[in-house]
């Protein structure tokens, strides 16, 4: 297997979001515990849209929390900006699986919810929060509660409330794959489309081949538990995309390079 | 009145309608016993005999200031108990050492009979106000503790990561999140609470106390001999409970949301 490195320029700019030998443990007992990730490295450029892929267990998700400042790692570093990440940062936005919005609140107080924690002026947040709704479709739904939305909507708000802090960097976390395909491609769209207006670099975690080449620059391969970085390709389809992308060839040779690495990982 | 019945044909009567009906007939009921069995006003008054009476002792002033000081003990002890168990079962569900530390002595606390204690508490801090918002705050104390204990231990985990890494501080977190979350839990406690502090007052004003539906109970029954008034003191009691019980429904429908 070739030895995996970060695509890096020599003079190229200082990557966004840096990982460097990473390692993370989870403890299951006292003296037991499992290895989640072995020595990643990845690089993340600014303005980048970048797909992990691996199979189930191979640390993706522990990856983005890494990423996030969440979790730290037992090994390596994790640089953001240039500067060493420990803890969560505002300029970073996270997705997760899950909407996890608090129930009792409206869609709209949901989104605004960041803004609220940060101690921004009602006023700026009102403005905020109504823009962030409108970038995702739901500006007709700010009233009602979580369990009156659908699940596609209730992702939507996830992604307006991770929108609304103006995030240089977006973690998603599987985010549409509790949705139907139709829904997700929709929402892939969307999410291409927005990111490219603001300028902004994602890291996407997903388990679907198609999905990770539909929306990437780049995809990172994991391997199975420890996760490392067993595969990182360059995605040569030209932006802005469309779902008819999707039968040209070089997605189908990109997809078949992907299914060899995440063949030799399994 | 089967089940089937109720699902059937009684489920299109409004439930004040209902209400009512089974009232009447628990004093249609009640007003036959007295007459079939031909008990002695001193043993069971018929209906009508105590509202007549529960009409006249709080008309002439007999209930009121009996009332009015077991309804502050009830308020107070009420505050107190269930201000000190919200914080206390707080604790409890986010500190394992104070949950090891405390739990076995506030389930002994409980399982010891307020009956029991009431005595107790009466010669440590006398015959006053205090013991009795003492006692009505100790038994109400578990129920809230323990349901607020439950509520924020079933906060979901991933609305407190979402939160940690929105860099919510401390007291954001349980503002914002954990007693949101916990209060349909924490009402659940205050109901039973609510009951049990009107047990408590009593218990308390039983032990020692001058004024109090508690104390007007062993009047009407032993000095006064007076049973249609130990009815009317008992409907006053029960009156506060239902009104106490109300008012944390009414609070509940305010505060707590639908989701």
């Amino acid at each position: 297997m070739s030895d995996p490195q970060p695509s890096r320029g020599a003079a190229g700019p200082l990557p966004i979001l840096e990982l460097r030998d990473v390692a993370v443990d989870f403890r299951l007992r006292r003296r037991e515990s499992v290895e989640a990730l072995a020595g990643v490295n990845l690089a993340i450029n600014r303005s980048e849209i970048v797909a992990v892929i691996g199979p189930n267990g191979s640390g993706k998700s522990t990856l983005l929390r890494v990423a996030a400042g969440l979790l730290a790692p037992v090994r390596g570093s994790v640089a953001f900006d240039g500067r060493p990440v420990d803890g969560p940062d505002p300029r970073i936005g996270l997705v997760f699986q899950e909407p996890r919005l608090l129930p009792w609140r409206t869609t709209f107080q949901n989104v605004a919810f960041p803004l609220e924690l940060a101690g921004v002026a009602a006023a700026d947040r009102e403005a905020r929060t109504a823009a962030g709704l409108l970038l995702v479709g739901l500006e007709g739904a700010g009233g009602r509660i979580p369990s009156q939305l659908s699940g596609g909507m209730r992702q939507r708000a996830a992604l307006a409330r991770a929108l609304v802090t103006e995030p240089e960097l977006l973690l998603l976390d599987e985010p549409f794959s509790a949705l139907d395909e139709l829904t997700r491609e929709r929402l892939n769209l969307e999410l291409l489309a927005i990111a490219a207006r603001a300028r902004m670099t994602v890291v996407i975690v997903t388990h679907s081949v198609q999905e990770a080449i539909f929306l990437a620059d780049r995809v990172v391969v994991l391997s199975e538990r420890p996760g490392r970085v067993v595969a990182d390709l360059a995605v040569a389809m030209a932006r802005p995309r469309s779902l008819r992308d999707l039968d040209a060839a070089v997605v189908s040779a990109t997809a078949h390079e992907i299914r060899n690495h995440l063949g030799a990982a399994a | 009145m089967t089940g089937v019945l109720v699902s059937t044909r009684w489920s299109a009567i409004p439930t004040a309608a209902l209400a009512a009906i089974g009232l009447a007939l628990v004093l249609v009921g009640w007003k036959a016993l007295v007459i079939v069995a031909g008990y002695p006003p001193f043993i069971l008054p018929p209906p009508e005999m105590v509202a007549v009476r529960f009409v006249t002792a709080w008309a002439d002033g007999t209930i009121v200031p009996h009332a009015l000081a077991t309804l502050l003990e009830v308020l107070i002890g009420f505050g107190v108990g269930a201000g000190a168990a919200i914080v206390t079962g707080y604790g409890l569900a986010r500190l394992p050492l104070a949950e090891r530390l405390l739990s076995p002595y506030i389930v002994a606390a409980q399982a010891t009979p307020i009956l029991a204690i009431a005595p107790l508490l009466a010669l440590w801090f006398g015959t006053g106000l205090a013991t009795k918002v003492l006692i009505c705050a100790l038994i109400v104390f578990f129920p809230v503790a323990i349901a607020t204990m439950v509520g924020i231990r079933a906060v979901d985990a991933g609305l407190l990561e979402l939160a940690r890494s929105l860099r919510a501080t401390r007291r954001q977190v349980v503002t914002t999140l954990e007693i949101p979350a916990a209060l349909p839990s924490i009402f659940g406690g205050l109901r039973v609470g609510a009951t049990l502090a009107v047990v408590g007052a009593i218990v308390g004003e039983w032990a020692g106390a001058e004024r109090g539906l508690g104390v007007l109970v062993n009047l009407a029954r032993g000095s006064l001999y007076d049973t249609p008034l130990l009815f009317a003191t008992l409907l006053t009691i029960a009156l506060l409970g239902v009104a106490l019980y109300g008012l944390v429904v009414l609070a509940e429908h305010r505060l707590v949301r639908p989701r």
